[in-house]
C-alpha cells in the first residue's frame, strides 16, 4: 500500500476521486431470489421431494448393495455378446443418422438453402426428429418391424439424424463466407461450391460431432432394449425387475466398461480428426 | 457509340485527346469495349451507394478505381462481378447485359471474370494445388463434373494448375495447406487460381490492402504481367493513389457514389485529387514511396 501511495508513475498525485454513482441492484436481486425460491419450492412439492426417507430406508439400500457387491458371472458370455450387439446398434444408428443429417443440414443452413421455404421445412423436420425421444421412436418401430436390434437402430438413427442435422446446419451457418465466395466466383456450380468451399470448412467439426453423438448413442443403445429395441438393455430391465440383484450388477458393470472403452477410443479418434 | 446521349466520360476523354491533335474525333481503341456502364446506380435501402455511373473499359486496359472508403468502389466492382445487381441503368459485358443474368448464364459470366480479394479468399483447409484446381471448376463438363466432387480432375486440368502455380513461383508449395502460406504467397495462389480459370477480365478488390508494400508491389507486378501476357483487362480498386498512378492505364475516381474523374494517370493533378478525396491524400511513407518510385 505504501508503495502505491508513494508514486504512480504518470498518474496525477492528490486524493483519489470518488467513484461515479451507480444504480442499486438490490431490488432486482431480491426479486430474482424470491422468484427462484418459489419456482423450486413448488417443483419440490410436485415431485414429492422427501429427503428424510432416504435416511429412514438406509437399511433397504444395504440389502440391495449386498447383492450388487457380489455380481454373478454365470451368464457373462451372453451378456458380453449383447454388449457387442449394443455397439453394433449404435454404429449403424450413427451411420443412418449421418445419412439423414447431411441433406437436412445442408438444406437447413440459411446460407445454403435454395429457398426460404426449403430452409424452413428442413429446420422443422429436424425439430420434429429431435423433439421425439429415441424411446418413443423405438416403441413405434417395434410395432412396425418387430422386436429386436433393427428397431432400436432405426429409432436411434432417426432421432440422432435430427440432432446431427441441426449441429451441421449451425456449423455451416458459421463458416467464413469469403472462402465460399472465392469458389463461387470462378463460375462453379452449386454442388462444386459445397464440395470445395463448404465441406473443407465444416468437416473437422462435423466429424467431431459424429463421434460425440456415437458416444451418446452407445449410452442410449444400452437401455433401448428395455422397450424392445435389442441389445443389453433387455437384460438390464429383466434382471432388475426380477430383483435378481447379482445378475443386474454384472449387466451394469459390463455397460459401464463398454461405455468407458468406447469413450476412450472415440475421444482418441476425435483428437486425431481435428 | 461516341454519339451516345448519356454522359460517357471515356468518350469525352478520347474526343479531348483527339481534338488536341486536331483530328476528327475517332475512337482511339478500334476494339469494342469489354465493359460498358450506362447510368449504373445502386441503392441499398436509403443509402445511394452508386449514382448513374457511365464509363467504358476496353480490352487490355489496366483500370484503377480510387476514392475514399464508402465512395462506392467495392459496390461498383461487385456490380461488374454480378455479385450484386445495379438498381438502375445497365452494365454490359461484351454484348451481354449483366442485369438480367441468372442460373447457367450467370455462372458463365462468373467464369469469364476472375476475382481477386483483399482477404485472398482461398479455401484455407485445402492444399495449394486444390485451390488452383478450383479455378478449373467452371470448365469441367459431363461425367467429370461428378468426378471432381471427389477431387478427380483430368490430367489436362492438373497440368494447367501446375503450370499456373509454376508461373507464380509457388510450385514447391503445391502440397501445403493454403493457410500455412504468408499473405503475399496466398495472394499469388489466388492469382494462379485466376490464371487456371482463364477469364477475360480480372476484377481485384483492394488486392494489396492487407499486404506490406514490398509484397503489394510483387502482387501488382504479377497482375500487370499476366494481364499483358494474356491481353486481359484488369479493373482494380486501390486505396493508395500511388499504386494507381504506377500501374494503371486509366483511373476512375469515385466520390460519394459519383464518377468524378475518368482519365489517365497524367491527368490526375492535385486539383483532381482534391475533387476525388476532398483533400490531398497522404503519400505512402518515404521508404514505401521509394519502393514504388523505383518501378515507375
Amino acid at each position: 500500500m505504501s508503495v502505491l501511495s508513494g508514486a504512480l508513475l504518470g498518474v496525477d498525485a492528490g486524493p483519489a476521486p470518488a467513484a461515479p454513482p451507480r444504480d442499486s441492484h438490490f431490488g432486482r436481486n431480491f426479486m430474482t431470489t424470491l422468484a427462484l425460491a418459489l419456482v423450486f419450492g413448488t417443483a419440490a412439492r410436485v415431485i414429492e421431494l422427501r429427503p428424510l426417507e432416504l435416511v429412514r430406508d438406509a437399511g433397504n439400500i444395504g440389502v440391495f448393495l449386498r447383492g450388487y457387491l457380489h455380481p454373478s458371472f454365470a451368464h457373462l458370455g451372453e451378456y458380453a455378446w449383447q454388449c457387442v450387439v449394443t455397439v453394433c446398434i449404435a454404429l449403424w444408428g450413427t451411420l443412418l443418422a449421418v445419412l439423414i443429417s447431411v441433406p437436412l443440414g445442408l438444406l437447413g443452413a440459411r446460407n445454403l438453402a435454395p429457398h426460404r421455404a426449403v430452409y424452413f421445412a428442413a429446420r422443422r423436420a429436424m425439430d420434429v426428429l429431435r423433439a421425439v425421444n429415441e424411446f418413443v421412436f423405438a416403441l413405434m418401430f417395434v410395432t412396425a418391424v418387430g422386436l429386436g436390434p433393427f428397431a432400436g437402430m432405426l429409432a436411434l438413427g432417426i432421432h440422432t439424424g435430427g440432432v446431427l442435422g441441426k449441429l451441421l446446419s449451425e456449423t455451416i451457418e458459421s463458416i467464413d463466407p469469403g472462402q465460399v465466395e472465392g469458389v463461387a466466383a470462378v463460375g462453379a456450380g452449386r454442388l462444386h461450391v459445397i464440395a470445395f468451399g463448404v465441406v473443407p470448412q465444416v468437416l473437422p467439426n462435423f466429424l467431431s460431432y459424429i463421434l460425440l453423438r456415437f458416444e451418446s448413442d452407445i449410452r442410449s443403445a444400452s437401455v433401448i432394449g428395455m422397450v424392445g429395441g435389442g441389445g443389453i438393455g433387455f437384460y438390464l430391465w429383466d434382471t432388475i425387475r426380477a430383483f435378481n440383484d447379482r445378475e443386474a450388477a454384472t449387466v451394469i458393470l459390463l455397460i459401464v466398461l463398454m461405455v468407458m472403452a468406447v469413450d476412450v477410443v472415440s475421444s482418441r479418434i476425435r483428437r486425431l480428426a481435428i | 457509340m461516341a454519339c451516345h446521349a448519356s454522359l460517357n466520360l471515356h468518350d469525352r476523354v478520347t474526343s479531348r485527346q483527339c481534338s488536341a491533335r486536331t483530328v476528327a474525333p475517332v475512337m482511339t481503341a478500334p476494339m469494342s469495349p469489354v465493359i460498358s456502364l450506362d447510368g449504373a446506380g445502386k441503392v441499398y435501402g436509403n443509402n445511394r451507394a452508386l449514382e448513374a455511373v457511365s464509363a467504358t473499359i476496353h480490352p487490355g486496359q489496366f483500370v484503377a478505381i480510387i476514392g475514399r472508403s464508402g465512395a462506392g468502389k467495392t459496390t461498383l466492382l461487385r456490380c461488374l462481378a454480378r455479385a450484386t445487381s445495379p438498381t438502375r441503368g445497365s452494365i454490359r459485358f461484351g454484348d451481354v447485359d449483366l442485369t438480367g443474368l441468372h442460373g447457367r448464364a450467370l455462372r458463365l459470366h462468373r467464369r469469364r471474370v476472375g476475382m481477386i480479394y483483399q482477404q485472398f479468399n482461398l479455401v484455407k483447409r485445402l492444399r495449394v494445388i486444390d485451390n488452383v484446381l478450383v479455378g478449373r471448376l467452371g470448365h469441367v463438363h459431363g461425367w467429370r463434373r461428378w468426378a471432381v466432387l471427389a477431387r478427380r480432375f483430368s490430367a489436362v486440368d492438373r497440368d494447367i494448375a501446375l503450370r499456373c502455380l509454376h508461373q507464380m513461383g509457388l510450385l514447391d508449395r503445391a502440397w501445403q495447406r493454403a493457410d500455412t502460406l504468408s499473405g503475399g504467397e496466398q495472394q499469388r495462389v489466388a492469382i494462379a487460381r485466376i490464371l487456371a480459370q482463364q477469364p477475360r477480365v480480372i476484377l481485384a478488390d483492394e488486392p494489396v490492402a492487407s499486404l506490406d508494400v514490398l509484397n503489394g508491389r510483387r502482387i501488382m507486378d504479377s497482375l500487370r504481367r499476366v494481364a499483358t501476357a494474356a491481353n486481359l483487362t484488369v479493373v482494380a480498386t486501390l486505396h493508395h493513389v500511388d499504386y494507381a498512378r504506377t500501374y494503371a492505364d486509366r483511373i476512375l475516381g469515385l466520390r460519394a457514389g459519383r464518377l468524378v474523374f475518368n482519365g489517365t494517370p497524367a491527368d490526375l493533378d492535385a486539383a483532381r485529387l482534391v475533387e476525388i478525396f476532398g483533400e490531398l491524400p497522404e503519400p505512402l511513407d518515404g521508404r514505401e514511396a521509394g519502393a514504388l518510385a523505383g518501378l515507375a
